[in-house]
C-alpha cells in the first residue's frame, strides 16, 4: 500500500498532467503566435495562383475556420479540441484533402512503429552489451578503442549522420536504394518478395538509428558498470571469490541496468524526433515523411494531430517503464 | 594556467580545443570576406574548387569558402544565445529549486520534466512555422534556448542540494547570510565548471536542431548558416548534380564542430568528477 | 584462548606494500606497510591495533592479496601455512587465489553497510559464495546450509529471504560476519567490524566472532582501533604505527606492561573506572606516510628519543615469552633471554 502511494499514483499523476500540459500546449501555440493560420493559408493559395472573388473568400475563410477549429470562443474551442482528441478526430488534412489527418497517421504509423522498435531494441542491446563489456574490462585496449570509436559517432545529429549513410550507401556506392519504404507499385503482402523490399529500404534508416542509438547506449552502460564496479558489494564478491561469470551477470549488469532503464525513458522523446528526422532524409513512408510533408503544405491539423500522438505515444510509453523498474528494483518495491 | 595545462594531457581535450580554435578562426575570417553573403552571383556558378575560390562555387554563383565562414560564425552565434539564455533560466530554476525546496522545488521540476518528457522537436517545429517570417539568429537562439535548460537545470538543482546539506551552508545561515547572497557568492563556484560542460553540450544541441530546422524550410533562407548552407545545397541538387564541394563543406564543418564540442565537454566534465580524477590516478 | 602456543597459519617476511600515485605528473609514494613480519598462530585472535592513517587496513589486504593499483606489492612475502607447507601468496595464479579466498581465509571489510548485492535476497547471496567453491550444489542444498550455519550461530534465519535494506545495519555487520565464516576458513581477517555501530549491537558483533572462534577452532585477525574491544576478545595484540609494527606481545602484558613508548601512552589515555585524573596522549600527531622522518618513525614526538632514534629504525627485539618490541630503548636480546 505504501508503496501505491509513493511510487504508483505520483507517476500516474504525473502521467494525466503532463499529457495536459503537452495537448494544451498544441493547442494554444497556433492561437498565440502572431500569424493566424488561416491567413496563412490564404497566402499560400494565392500564391499558388488562385483568384478568389470576396464572396469565395469569406466561404473559404469560414470553412477554414472551421476545419482548423477556430469556430466559437476559447473556451468552446478548447473543450471541443478535447473532445476530438478523445474521439481521435483530428479534423481534415489540408495537404491531402480530405482525408482526416487520423487516416493519415493510421497509414504511416506502423511504418514508423516498425522502424523505432526493432532500432531501439537492437541498439539496446548491443550497446548494453558492448558497453558492460566494455565497462568491466574498462582498461583493456579493446575497450577504450571502442569508446573512442562511439564518441566520434555519438554526437552526430541524426540528420547528418542519415544523410551521409544515403550519400555513401545509396549515391556513391549504390548498395541500397535511394528513397522510399518499397520499390514503386509494389504492393503490400506477406510473401518474401514484399518483405525483403521492406529490409532492403529499411536498412539505411535503421542503420543509422541503430548506429547512433548503440554508441550512446554503450557509452552511458561503459560509465555505469565502471562506477558500479567500484561498488562495495562488487569489491566484496571479488574478495569473496565469487566466479567472475557471476559477478559480471549477477552483481554488475543486473544492477547498472537499472540506472539504464531510466535513462532509456528519459531518451524516448529524443528517440523519437531522431526517427522522424531519419525518415525525412530517406523519404521512408513513416510519420516523418508526413510531417515533412505537413510542414511544406501548412496543413496544420496534420501536425497537430502528429504532435499529439506523439505526446500520448511517449508518455505512456514512459509510465509502461515506470511500472517496470519496480520489478527490478527490490528497494523501490519493498520501501 | 595549471587547469589548462592539465586539461591538456587528455588528448580528447587536446584535438577538440584545436579544431575549435580554427573553427572560430574560421568565422572571425567572415569579416574580411570579399563577398557579401546575401548577394548571389558574384562569381560563375558551378566552379570546382580552385586557387581563387578555395572551396569552388555554388549553383548561386557564390564562393562556397566564404559562405562557409559566415555559415560558421552564424551557427556559432545562434548556438551562443541559444546555449547562454538557456544557461540563465537552467541556473534559476535549477538554484531556486535545489534552494527552495518542498513544493516550490517539486512544482519546478514538474515542468522541467514535462520539458524533458515531451517530444520537442515537434513542438519547436509548430512554434517555428508560425513564426517563420520573423526568424532571424537572435530569435532563432531564443526560441531554442526556451527549450534547451531543462535538462541541466536538474543537474544544477542536483549539485545545489547537496551543497545544502553541507556544512558551511548551515554556518553561514546561523551567521546571517542572506538567501541570495548565499547562493551566489558561495555556491556558483561549485556550480560554474557544472554549468560550463553543460553549456557546452547545449551549444552542440542548438546547432543540430538549426541545421534539421533549415532542412525542413523553417528558417530563413537568406541568413547563410550551416543549416540553411546544406538546405541550398540539397534543393539545388547537389548531390545528383555532383556537386560535391558545396554539399560536403557544410556537412564535414557540421561533424567537426559536433565532434569537437563534444570531446571538450566529455573531457571537461571528467576533468572536474572526481571519481574519474581518481581512476586517472596511479593507474598505471 | 590458548596458553600453548599453536602452529603458524600464517607469516609475512618483511613485507612492503606502498601506494604508488601519480597526479599530473607529480609522483607520491606512501609506504603504509613498511616493513612488517607477522607470525599469525592457529586457533587465536590476534589483534591489531593503531590510529587511523596508520596501514592497518593496508595491511589487512596485502595479507589478503587483495592488492590492487595503485597499491603495489613493494617487497617481501606473504605465506599462508596450510598443512605444514608454505604458500606463497603472491606466487599464486588466479584461479589458485581464488579458491583458497573463503575456504581458507575469509575477509569482513570495514563498514559492512553495503557489502552485498541490493537487487539479491540474502539467500542468492550466500548461494554465489557458496557454489562459487563447492561444486556440485543445488540451490535447495546450498539453501539448506545456510539455514543450518545461521541457526548455529545464533541468528534467524528466515533474515535469508529478505533483501539487505530491510535489516538494520547490525544485522547487516552479523549477517556478513556469518556468511565470512560459512565455509569454515581457518582464518578470518576483520577490518574494524565493530565500528560506526552502537555499543549494544557491537557487544553482539563481538559475541558472535567468539562464538565462531570457538566454534571452528580457527584464527581470526582483527583490526581496529578500539582497545576495549582487543581487551575482550584478542589473544594477543601487535601495535601498528607509520606502518610498522612496534610491539606484540598477549594481551594482558600489553595492558600490564607496555614497553613502547607510544605503546606506554596508548595504554595511558585509555579511561579506567574510579580514575578521573586528566588524559594525556602522544603530543604532536602520527606523520604522514608519505612523508615519513628517518629511523624510528615515533621519535618525532618520542620524549625519550635518542641520536640513533632519528638515525636508524630500530631492530625488533624478543623480550621474555613472547614479547617483541621495537624501540631502541629496550635492552632485549635478540635470542630471547631477559634484560
Amino acid at each position: 500500500m505504501r508503496f501505491v502511494r509513493r511510487y504508483l499514483l505520483p507517476r500516474l499523476i504525473q502521467y494525466v498532467l503532463v499529457i495536459f500540459l503537452g495537448i494544451t500546449a498544441v493547442f494554444f501555440i497556433p492561437r498565440f503566435t502572431p500569424s493566424d493560420p488561416v491567413q496563412r493559408t490564404i497566402a499560400q493559395l494565392k500564391s499558388y495562383g488562385s483568384y478568389l472573388d470576396p464572396a469565395s473568400m469569406d466561404a473559404m475563410v469560414e470553412d477554414l475556420r472551421e476545419m482548423y477549429g477556430l469556430e466559437g470562443s476559447m473556451l468552446e474551442q478548447y473543450g471541443a479540441f478535447w473532445r476530438r482528441v478523445f474521439t481521435g478526430d483530428f479534423g481534415v488534412s489540408f495537404f491531402q484533402f480530405p482525408t482526416p489527418v487520423m487516416a493519415l497517421i493510421r497509414t504511416s504509423l506502423p511504418w514508423t512503429a516498425g522502424l523505432l522498435l526493432w532500432a531501439t531494441l537492437l541498439s539496446w542491446v548491443l550497446g548494453n552489451l558492448m558497453g558492460g563489456l566494455a565497462g568491466y574490462y574498462a582498461r583493456s585496449r579493446w575497450s577504450r578503442a571502442l569508446d573512442t570509436f562511439a564518441m566520434v559517432i555519438r554526437p552526430m545529429p541524426y540528420y547528418i549522420f542519415a544523410l551521409m549513410l544515403l550519400i555513401l550507401f545509396a549515391y556513391v556506392v549504390r548498395l541500397f536504394p535511394i528513397a522510399g519504404g518499397t520499390d514503386i507499385g509494389r504492393r503490400a503482402a506477406l510473401s518474401w518478395a514484399f518483405v525483403s523490399d521492406v529490409l532492403h529500404h529499411s536498412f539505411l534508416p535503421a542503420l543509422s538509428m541503430v548506429a547512433l542509438g548503440t554508441a550512446t547506449t554503450f557509452q552511458t552502460m561503459k560509465l555505469i558498470v565502471q562506477n558500479v564496479n567500484a561498488e562495495d558489494f562488487v569489491q566484496y564478491a571479488k574478495l569473496g571469490g565469487v566466479k567472475e561469470r557471476r559477478i559480471v551477470s549477477r552483481y554488475v549488469i543486473r544492477n547498472a541496468m537499472l540506472p539504464q532503464i531510466t535513462n532509456l525513458a528519459l531518451a524516448l522523446g529524443q528517440i523519437l524526433s531522431g526517427a522522424l528526422i531519419t525518415e525525412i532524409v530517406f523519404s521512408y513512408p513513416g510519420l516523418g515523411t508526413l510531417l515533412y510533408n505537413a510542414i511544406v503544405t501548412g496543413d496544420y491539423n496534420l501536425i497537430m494531430g502528429i504532435t499529439a500522438i506523439s505526446i500520448l505515444a511517449i508518455t505512456t510509453a514512459i509510465l509502461v517503464i515506470d511500472l517496470v523498474y519496480p520489478l527490478l528494483d527490490p528497494r523501490v518495491r519493498l520501501m | 594556467m595549471k587547469v589548462l595545462k592539465d586539461l591538456f594531457r587528455d588528448y580528447r581535450f587536446a584535438l577538440s580545443f584545436t579544431v575549435l580554435l580554427l573553427l572560430l578562426t574560421l568565422a572571425l575570417l567572415s569579416a574580411f570576406s570579399p563577398y557579401d553573403p546575401t548577394f548571389w552571383w558574384h562569381a560563375t556558378r558551378d566552379l570546382r574548387p580552385s586557387w581563387t575560390h578555395f572551396l569552388g562555387t555554388n549553383s548561386k554563383g557564390q564562393d562556397v569558402f566564404w559562405q562557409a565562414t559566415y555559415a560558421v560564425r552564424n551557427s556559432l552565434i545562434i548556438s551562443v544565445i541559444a546555449g547562454m539564455v538557456s544557461r540563465v533560466i537552467a541556473v534559476v530554476v535549477g538554484m531556486v529549486a535545489g534552494y527552495r525546496g518542498r513544493l516550490t522545488d517539486r512544482v519546478l521540476m514538474f515542468i522541467s520534466d514535462s520539458f524533458l518528457v515531451m517530444p520537442l522537436f515537434l513542438i519547436i517545429v509548430l512554434l517555428a512555422m508560425l513564426v517563420r517570417e520573423h526568424m532571424n539568429l537572435v530569435n532563432l537562439g531564443l526560441l531554442l534556448a526556451f527549450f534547451g535548460w531543462a535538462w541541466d537545470a536538474r543537474v544544477i538543482r542536483s549539485q545545489i542540494l547537496s551543497l545544502r546539506e553541507r556544512e558551511f551552508t548551515q554556518t553561514a545561515i546561523l551567521s546571517g547570510t542572506k538567501t541570495m547572497h548565499l547562493v551566489m557568492k558561495e555556491y556558483l563556484p561549485f556550480a560554474t565548471p557544472l554549468i560550463f560542460s553543460t553549456l557546452i553540450n547545449n551549444m552542440a544541441w542548438a546547432i543540430g536542431m538549426e541545421i534539421t530546422l533549415a532542412i525542413l524550410g523553417l528558417s530563413n533562407l537568406d541568413i547563410p548558416t550551416l543549416g540553411t548552407m546544406l538546405q541550398w545545397a540539397i534543393s539545388y541538387q547537389a548531390l545528383l548534380l555532383g556537386l560535391w564541394w558545396w554539399l560536403l563543406t557544410p556537412i564535414v564543418l557540421a561533424i567537426l564542430l559536433f565532434v569537437a564540442l563534444y570531446w571538450l565537454s566529455v573531457s571537461i566534465s571528467e576533468y572536474l568528477d572526481p571519481r574519474t580524477r581518481i581512476q586517472r590516478v596511479g593507474a598505471r | 584462548m590458548t596458553d600453548e602456543p599453536g602452529e603458524l597459519v600464517l607469516r609475512t617476511e618483511e613485507l612492503r606494500a606502498f601506494y604508488v600515485l601519480d597526479a599530473f605528473g607529480t609522483e607520491k609514494v606512501v609506504k603504509a606497510v613498511n616493513g612488517v613480519d607477522l607470525e599469525i598462530r592457529e586457533n587465536e585472535v590476534y589483534g591489531i591495533a593503531g590510529e587511523s592513517g596508520c596501514g592497518k587496513t593496508t595491511l589487512l589486504k596485502a595479507l589478503y592479496s587483495a592488492i590492487e593499483p595503485p597499491l603495489r606489492l613493494i617487497g617481501g612475502k606473504v605465506l599462508y601455512v596450510r598443512d605444514g607447507e608454505e604458500i606463497d601468496v603472491y606466487s599464486l595464479g588466479r584461479e589458485e587465489k581464488r579458491r583458497l579466498r573463503w575456504e581458507y581465509v575469509s575477509y569482513v571489510p570495514q563498514g559492512s553497510m553495503s557489502v552485498l548485492n541490493p537487487v539479491k535476497r540474502l539467500k542468492d547471496s550466500y548461494g554465489d559464495f557458496l557454489e562459487s567453491h563447492v561444486a556440485g550444489k543445488t540451490r535447495r542444498d546450498t539453501l539448506a546450509i545456510a539455514r543450518e550455519h545461521l541457526h548455529q550461530l545464533g541468528l534467524p534465519p528466515k533474515v535469508l529471504s529478505a533483501y539487505p535494506h530491510q535489516l538494520s545495519g547490525g544485522m547487516r555487520q552479523r549477517v556478513t560476519i556469518a556468511l565470512a565464516a560459512l565455509l569454515g576458513p581457518r582464518i578470518m581477517i576483520g577490518d574494524e567490524p565493530t565500528t560506526a555501530l552502537d555499543v549494544i549491537v557491537q557487544r553482539g558483533v563481538i559475541q558472535l566472532l567468539k562464538s565462531i572462534q570457538e566454534t571452528l577452532k580457527n584464527t581470526i585477525v582483527l583490526v581496529t582501533h578500539d582497545m576495549g574491544v582487543h581487551a575482550n576478545v584478542a589473544d594477543r595484540i601487535g601495535i601498528m604505527y607509520a606502518g610498522v609494527m612496534i610491539e606484540e606481545a598477549a594481551v594482558e602484558r600489553v595492558f600490564e606492561k607496555p614497553l613502547h613508548p607510544y605503546t606506554q601512552y596508548l595504554i595511558e589515555s585509555l579511561p579506567k573506572f574510579g580514575d578521573k585524573s586528566l588524559k594525556k596522549s602522544a603530543p604532536g600527531s602520527p606523520p604522514s606516510l608519505a612523508e615519513l622522518p628517518g629511523g624510528c618513525p615515533f621519535h618525532p614526538r618520542c620524549p625519550h628519543a635518542m641520536d640513533v632514534c632519528v638515525q636508524k629504525m630500530p631492530d625488533i627485539v624478543t623480550i621474555g615469552e613472547d614479547h617483541k618490541v621495537a624501540c631502541w630503548l629496550v635492552e632485549g636480546d635478540r635470542d630471547g633471554r631477559a634484560a
